[in-house]
Formats: C-alpha cells, structure tokens, sequence
C-alpha cells in the first residue's frame, strides 16, 4: 500500500449535503446513489488492494444528464472520476472521498450499425462483448479484445486505449475509433469525427483516446466493425528455453507472417493455466508459444505448414496444431484465464510493460532474478508479437510485507522495461499504479507539456485528477 | 527570407527559442513539395528540415523504423524494401498534383498524416506512428510514444503531432510501425458499373472476408461505365483463393478482370498520388471524407452544382474531386455537401487567393475550434509555427 491519494479537500466534504442535493435536481432519484452499502460497489476497481469511499455515484442515462453534472461539478469545484465497468487492473477508476464517481453503465445501447458503412454508433457504457454481439449475426465484429471484454465498457477502453490478443493484426481502441460525443467539464458537448475515415482538423479524436479520463466524458463512441476471418486456427510450440521462443517469434515475422495472435506464456503460467482450463498445453516445457492464424482452411493451412518450418530450427519440444473447435477454445480459455487461474493459486500484481521484442530472453532472465530477490514468485504471460509484458508477481497478502515486496518487484520490472527501449504499460494504462514511475519514462518538459495540453480541457484538475501524473510538480496550466 | 536548416535537435531547440523570444513567424518545412497546400501563411523566416536526415534505428524483426524527419521517404522505403518490409499505410506523393519538385520527407508523412489506398486495411499514416520527437513553439525538445508499438504511457502527442502540418511543433525524429510487403498483389477490375452499383460492390469486397487492402471506383467519363477496383494482397496461395472467392461474390457481374504485375502497380499508384485528375489542367482539387455509403450521394449533389471531375478511393469514403478554379473554386458547393452528407473536405490544390481568403480544411465546430486554439497555446504560445496555415488565426 505505497501510493498515495491527495488530501481529500475538507470543504467539499463539509458541504457532501448541499452537493447531493444539487445532483438530486440534475438526474432521476435511481441514477444517483449516496447510501454508505450502495457506494461502497464503487469503492475500487481491479486493482482492489486500494480503496476510497466517493461522495457519492451519479449513474446518467443521457448525454444531456452527464452534461448537467459535469456542469455542476465544475461550477461547484467538485472533482469527477468518470467509470466504465470498474474493470481497470491500474486503478484508473479508484474514486477519492472528495469526488464524485460518474459511471456511463446505463448507457449501454447500440445506437445505429451500417454494415455497408463498416461503423457502429453505440452508446458508451455497452460492454466491448456487447459490440461484437450486436454485429454477430451479419458475421461482423469488433476488434480490440481485452480478456475483461465480457464487462468491460468501450468508455472504459477508450479512455485506456484498450488492446487485446489479436492487435497485432487488428491494432487497440485507438485504431478502431472512429468518433466520440465528448462532454467537456463545463458542460460541452463536443462531436468529433464520424462515420468517416481521419478527424479533420488536429487529432482530438487521437488525444482523448488514452487520456484515462482526465479531459472528459465519453458518451457515444463510432467504432469500426470488421467482417470476421472465415477461421481461425491455433498451434502449441513448446520450447525447452526461452531464448528458442524468442529467436521463433522474430523469425516467425522475419519471414512476412503476421499471426493475428502470438502469445507467450512460461512454465509457472503454463502449469497454473493447464490446472485451470485443461487445454493440452505442454507441462515440460520452459516457454510456451500460441501462434493464431486466420483465413479460409486452404490458407491456414498453408500458413501452419510455413510456421512449422520456420519453428522447426528451434527444436520445439512439442508442436500441436489445434484440430477441432473445442480444442481451439481450449487454448484459448487457458490463456485468457490466466489472470483468473493465477488468482485461485495466489494473490498477484499484474504488470503491462512493452519491451522492444529482441530484449526478451534478457527481460526475461532479469525479470526473474528481480522477483526472486524479493522472495516471490512470477508467472509470465505477454503479447510476443509487440513485447507487451503481463508478468503475474504472486504473493500472499496474509504474510505482512508480501504485498509491499512485490509492489516492488513490480517497479522494479517495470523501469527495466523503460530502460530497454520500452514503456511502463502497453495496454493497462497509467491509472494510479504507475503514476509515480512516469518520471522514468519522461522527463519533465515532456511531463509538463502534457499536463500544459491536458490543462486545455481541465485547468483546474478536477477530472480523476488522482491518476497518471505524478502528484509533485504539477501545474494549472 | 532565412531559411534556417538545422543540424540536430539541439540546433533547432535554439532556432526556436530565439523565434519565439523575438516574436519571429517561421516557415515550418522539410524540402517544400507541400508547400502549396493548406493556406499560404505569411512568414519571417523558414526552418527546414532538410539537413537532418538518416535512419537512426531499423529492427526489422521488431517491425519498427525510426528516422530524422527530414530523412526522403525514399530513403526509408528503400532501407525497408531491402528486407522486404514497407509502409503499411502507402503514403501519397503529393508532388504530380502540385506540380512540386525534391524529394519528399519522412517527417511530412507524420505531420500532414499521408496515406494512401490500403488506409482502408492497414490504417493512416497516423496508426502507424508510435513515436515522435519535436521542438514545441517553445523551443523545448519533446518526446512522446517510443519505439514500442502498445504504449499507452501517458497523453498520445504523438497522435496530435500527426497531422497538424507543423503548426504545433517542429518534428525532429519519427518512429514507424513497418509490416513485410506482401508476396503478391492481384486486383480485381469490373467494368461498367455507375457510381453507386460500384460503391455497393466495394461494400460488399471490404464487408466480405477477404482482407481487401485496395477498394476504388473510377467512374468512366464518356459515360460508359467505369472501372471498380478490388485489390488482394498476401501469400500467393492466399490470394488465389480470395481472388476466386471475390470472383464467385460477384459472378452476377459479367465484365471482369483480373489485374497483376507492373500495370497493376501503375494503376494504383494512379489512385494513391490522384493523377488520374491530373489531365485537368489548373483545375481546383478537393479531397473528400465521408462515410462510404454517402460517397456518390455526395458527389451527385457537388457535380449537379459544379462542373466536377471524380474518382473514389477507399470503398468510396475518400472522394477526390476537381472544380473549376473560378470564383471560390466550388467551396461553397462542397461544405454544402459535406454539412449535408457528414465528412470534410479539404482543398488540396487551388488559386492562393482562394486559399487565403476561404477555409482551405473543413470549418470546426466552435468547441472543436475552441480546443484547437487552447492545444496550439499549449504547444506554441506565442503562434510563430506556420501561423494560419491550417486555420485562421492558429
């Protein structure tokens, strides 16, 4: 429990009563929650070992309702941590005892498809699953796959520029976002791009993208659907080192082949994910490789029989291609579960850093000789096709300390990411996790020309202003 | 009129920062083969950069290049076609419309966002930036992103210096996202469809499937039909059995083609550069976004008006369209179209009068144009980066 929140402010609290009152006149009774039991689902998200009570929760079911309150806030100096589903691993939605949580959930309508068109209009508090349903039936999808896809909201992956398994093919949110209704602290409404292809203007659309709610709320979002592949198939290698899964991935791409999934998992994961979701994965292997194509049979096949052979000079222990569809289900289940698997045999911290691929085996063997030198354990998931890391450092919160070691631990791997070329979070966001690491990634006139830029829309940090950059050496810009 | 050419970041840094105390307009430019797009702006001195140039790192098993931004286009796609990489997202060659010569530069690509056909696949040239470097209005050296291409640390600058034609800071290094080139390309040619039969073909093309990474329609100008272009890229046998599979979707169409090799090539570097207006002579030339299935409503509203000239791109959400250069060169006609229809347009090619005296982009919402003016005052408070060159006053 190492990071900090600001002081919460004591004359907002002191006027808690006049506040509610005031959002009581904004929205339906229903849609604004202020007992202690009700608030107190709000508390945290997924990153549950932090907490803070909010004033209180106002859950909108119009753009014109967020915009009232978001008026009010403003007006009033009350500060606003904008939720989604409350899915964040960095804690991008944990709220503060001065402010007010402002969840779009209610929202969660589709609001026009053109599959001529290839876009949705979708209000922005449906689940990215609830996308993807919705165009199903025309063989359409939606891109971006989080593993909380099943509840998370497409505010929520807007606001961290979610990613997923498949973006090597298929890119993150902001590749596949097309316009959003923006609601601005004082109460604007503000429509950017549209069902067609590149915003004019500056790239707005791009900057709110990421921005972890910190220069406004989305309430509608257009997306991009995709008609999905006619198939898609899985294959299993299994190695006896690391460095082998790594030298296969880099020549795998070497050689012009684009997996739309190239994921790694190492034997503590392969072993607690194989318990878990039975999926036939290798248990005397060091590293593990699933390595996803798609296309009609004819083509995956003949993409399979290449990634054999270009494998095959790495001395795989195990080579498996998927033959049904439960089997491919399988290996999925017991990748996409990783996190949930990890959470039945430990507790853990999940890190997201992105490392340059060819720094892998050395990442690697660091990673480990870090963790170990708190005494804790790691199990290793990542996106290998872009280097973004998910290294589970487990612990038991019931042993004191454990918890603050693999804090840590964590810091630890993720300035060694920095320090190879990459980033402290690929796809997690910033949230207050890694909040008082930026100063590693950035320096201060990089620092201050994003809050100089994030100050345009909030000058007076009042939107979820407990996250992303650190809390000394800020300015009102 | 200085041109100032600086030799590293360092040399800009202070370049700008005198600039910016003296209260000096600059130029912002690589070799200049844009310059007459956008509105003319009115400035003191020039920086180009011209002299910073060289590929800085290239791992091709990481996909990812990074360049001094003056380094030519070129340049960077002959370090990547030596291993058999590219530029997933095709940037255009402005030059054949403009009538421009020297030779363009990688950090144009970034700062004016230049795509090309397989935008529609791949994404622009701003999906493909992770990283950049620059000197903002202040004369500070800025970095935002890297050369990893998931980062989600902190604001996205890097997507806000793309495309904002150099008025938010001078870009001194750029980091792209590379992909293999494909091993083979095939397009599918129907002739003689009108407008909007070829704009549901391209529908169905890019909603099949088939990862279409080409969909354009030109329009024959006799009447008498035009040419609907599919394109496949990939491994050899994946493109036999797409094209066979496109085939069969469109058996009801009886004039097909199939297009391969240096031809094919030709004709859609046609459609990426825009030469096929070209024979226009000093016509006006606009470049239209716009949903696709709104594309030839569009243009039907534009050339009842207008004596227009058209071909679309993009399964017809990218319209490009030559008008007369009389009067406001059809400006008023196609922000009609565009209110009516959604999308923008953009002026790529008119009179300067016309530029400098009507919006050259598409007119912003007062909101929009409310943050546009605060994000240039946050990179560039005392307005000396290419002044007015996107908007009015920013």
């Amino acid at each position: 429990m190492t990071i900090a929140f600001p002081k919460p402010d004591q004359a907002v609290l002191a006027r808690r009563r006049e506040i509610i009152e005031g959002l009581g006149r904004l929205v339906a009774s229903e849609a604004l929650i202020v007992s202690e039991d009700e608030r107190r689902a709000f508390e945290t998200d997924g990153l549950t070992a932090y907490r803070q009570m909010p004033l209180a929760v106002v859950l909108p079911s119009t753009t014109e309702e967020v915009a009232a309150v978001m008026r009010f806030c403003n007006d009033h100096g009350v500060k606003v941590v904008p939720r989604g589903a409350g899915t964040s691993l960095c804690g991008g939605a944990i709220p503060q005892e001065d402010a007010i949580v402002l969840g779009v959930a209610k929202m969660n309508r589709v609001l026009d498809v053109s599959f001529e068109g290839r876009t949705a209009r979708v209000q922005a508090g449906i689940t990215n699953l609830g996308i993807s349903q919705a165009v199903a039936h025309e063989g359409f999808f939606y891109a971006p796959d989080p593993s909380s896809q099943l509840a998370c909201t497409i505010a929520g992956n807007i606001a961290m520029n979610s990613g997923g398994a498949h973006c090597l093919k298929y890119g993150v949110t902001t590749n596949n976002l097309l316009g959003v209704t923006l609601v601005m602290l004082d109460g604007t409404v503000v429509e950017i791009g549209g069902e067609h292809l590149d915003a004019a203007g500056y790239d707005i659309l791009g900057l709110v993208c990421g921005s972890e709610g910190q220069l406004g709320v989305v309430t509608e979002a257009v997306v991009r659907i995709l008609r999905a592949a006619e198939g898609a198939r899985p294959a299993l290698f299994g190695f006896e080192k690391a460095e082998d899964a790594g030298a296969c991935v880099a020549a795998i791409i070497g050689a012009g082949i684009i997996p739309v999934a190239l994921e790694y998992m190492d034997k503590p994961a392969i072993q607690i994910c194989e318990a878990f979701a039975h999926a036939g994965y290798p248990l005397d292997v060091e590293a593990m490789l699933i390595v996803e194509v798609e296309g009609s049979d004819q083509e995956i096949d003949d993409m399979l029989r290449r990634i054999v052979t270009i494998a095959e000079p790495f001395r795989p222990k195990t080579m498996k291609v998927s033959q049904s569809e439960a089997e491919s289900a399988a290996i999925w289940k017991g990748r996409k579960s990783a996190f949930g698997a990890t959470g039945r045999v430990a507790d853990y911290i999940c890190m997201d850093g992105t490392i340059p691929t060819g720094q892998l085996p050395y990442v690697l063997k660091r990673i480990d000789e870090i963790v170990k030198s708190y005494g804790l354990g790691v199990a290793n998931v990542f996106h290998a096709g872009d280097g973004n890391l998910h290294p589970l450092v487990m612990f038991n919160t019931n042993v004191p300390g454990e918890m603050e070691k693999a804090e840590k631990a964590g810091e630890d791997i993720l300035r060694l990411c920095v320090e190879v070329g990459g980033c402290l979070t690929g796809e997690h966001g910033v949230g207050i996790e890694k909040r008082d690491l930026m100063t590693h990634q950035f320096n201060p006139v990089d620092l201050e020309q994003q809050m100089r830029v994030r100050g345009v829309f909030d000058p007076g940090w009042l939107l979820n202003p407990a996250k992303v950059f650190p809390l000394e050496g800020r300015f009102a810009a | 009129m200085t041109t100032h050419t600086p030799r590293d970041e360092q040399d800009a840094s202070i370049i700008i920062r005198d600039a910016a105390e003296t209260g000096t307009l600059l130029n912002v430019a690589g070799n200049g083969t844009k310059a007459p797009m956008g509105r003319p702006n009115q400035t003191d001195a020039s920086i180009s950069s011209s002299a910073m140039t060289g590929i800085t790192l290239y791992e091709p098993a990481e996909l990812v290049i990074s360049a001094r931004s003056g380094t030519p286009v070129l340049e960077v796609m002959r370090v990547l076609a030596a291993k058999g990489q590219e530029l997933p997202f095709e940037p255009m060659d402005y030059r054949w419309l403009l009538g421009t010569k020297g030779e363009p530069t990688i950090g144009a690509v970034a700062a004016m966002n230049i795509s090309g056909p397989r935008r529609i696949m791949a994404g622009a040239a701003r999906d493909s930036l992770i990283g950049v470097r620059f000197v903002n209005g202040r004369g500070e050296v800025v970095k935002s992103g890297g050369r990893v291409m998931k980062n989600v640390t902190g604001l996205d600058l890097v997507k806000l210096m793309a495309g904002s034609w150099g008025t938010l800071g001078f870009l001194t290094e750029v980091t792209f996202k590379v992909l293999p080139k494909p091993e083979r390309m095939a397009t599918l040619v129907i002739r003689g469809l009108d407008d909007s039969q070829a704009i549901e073909a391209l529908s169905m093309a890019l909603g099949s499937p088939f990862d279409v990474t080409g969909a354009a329609h030109l329009p024959d100008r006799d009447r008498r039909g035009g040419s609907t272009l599919i394109r496949l890229e990939g491994f050899r046998v994946s493109v036999d059995y797409r094209m066979n599979e496109l085939k069969r979707l469109f058996k009801r169409f009886r004039f097909m083609d199939i297009l391969e090799g240096v031809g094919a090539e030709a004709l859609w570097q046609s459609v990426r550069d825009a030469t096929i207006l070209t024979d226009q002579g000093q016509r006006a030339i606009w470049r239209v976004s716009t949903a696709p299935t709104k594309g030839p409503d569009l243009v039907a509203h534009v050339a009842q008006a207008l004596d227009a000239q058209w071909f679309y791109d993009w399964g017809g959400g990218l319209v490009w369209i030559s008008t007369p250069v009389d009067g406001d060169a059809g400006a008023s006609v196609l922000r009609e179209a565009t209110g009516t229809y959604g999308g923008h347009a953009t002026l790529v090619r008119g009179p300067a009068e016309v530029r400098s005296t009507l919006d050259v982009f598409e007119p912003q919402s007062d909101a929009l144009m409310t943050l546009t003016r605060g994000i240039k005052a946050s990179l560039d408070p005392a307005g000396i980066l290419n002044p007015g060159r996107m908007y009015a006053g920013v």
